[in-house]
């Protein structure tokens, strides 16, 4: 999906990549716990969170995500937004809460990550 | 006296403070640089960028701070991280999913989930780990590097 799509369905303002918005992610990921993040991604994934400090851009660059969706209406830290930009990557934020922005996002076609199991 | 390993070696090292949450992770993010610049696929990078990730990661937020050490080989990738203590009271528990003696404010970050060492050992393709009460922490991965086909 693209992130131009992504940034319609969830009514979302670009913070960070706003020459970036062409690219696409293959599937989601919506979570708070940064070492969840590294034990679950794997390819091109969009993640949704609304923990807004520096350690989630590390996390992001750690595993190659490069689009960040901030819920809840939370805009990342000064670094943080900074760390971004030099890393290429797109921040957006979005008013709709964690469950909901992602909900939006499955009903329209961008599944998960497939879980550990295989579920 | 050095041996063949070494001299075709490359070695970074990196100081790690403790508590030092505004500069945690720039060890990982220099690391991660140096590969791709060295060209090395980019499955091992990324396994390489999360394994010394969560071992910086635990030197910020459980010990005195330490020393991150990685060796690049042809074949593989070696990262030791030391740390000056307190040590693991307990490394059976330490290495169980969800067991994680982080404070709140860690638990803030995103972290304290109790999957740093699990994950650091699932990344890697060697892992092994050793800890002495009041003294040190240890932990050495090797992750194998195939040539980009």
């Amino acid at each position: 999906m693209k992130i131009t799509k992504i940034m319609e369905l969830l009514n979302a303002e670009c913070l960070v990549g706003e020459n970036l918005l062409d690219m696409e992610v293959d599937q989601a990921f919506g979570c708070d716990l940064m070492s969840d993040v590294l034990a679950f991604i794997n390819g091109k994934t969009l993640l949704l969170t609304g923990l807004t400090n520096l350690q989630v851009i590390r996390t992001a660059e750690m595993t190659d995500i490069n689009t960040v969706v901030f819920v809840r209406g939370k805009k990342p830290v000064k670094e943080a937004i900074e760390l971004a930009k030099k890393n290429n990557m797109i921040l957006l934020s979005t008013n709709h809460i964690l469950y909901t922005a992602c909900g939006i996002l499955y009903a329209n076609g961008l599944k998960g990550i497939p879980s550990r199991g295989g579920a | 006296m050095v041996n063949e390993q070494e001299k075709n070696s490359i070695k970074l090292e990196y100081e790690i403070i403790k508590d030092d949450f505004s500069r945690a992770g720039e060890a990982s993010s220099n690391i991660k640089k140096v590969l791709r610049q060295l060209g090395i696929d980019s499955k091992a990078i990324k396994k390489i960028a999360i394994v010394t990730y969560e071992a910086e990661m635990n030197i910020v937020i459980h010990s005195e701070g330490g020393k991150i050490t990685v060796l690049i080989s042809p074949n593989a990738v070696e990262i030791v991280a030391r740390d000056n203590g307190p040590g693991i009271k307990n490394i059976d528990k330490a290495m169980e999913e969800g067991y994680s003696t982080a404070s709140n404010k860690v638990r803030e970050l995103g972290f304290g989930a109790g999957m740093g060492l699990p994950n650091i050992k699932r990344y890697s393709d060697e892992f092994h780990i050793e800890s002495k009460i009041g003294e040190f922490t240890i932990l050495k991965m090797k992750i194998y590097i195939q040539e980009e086909v």
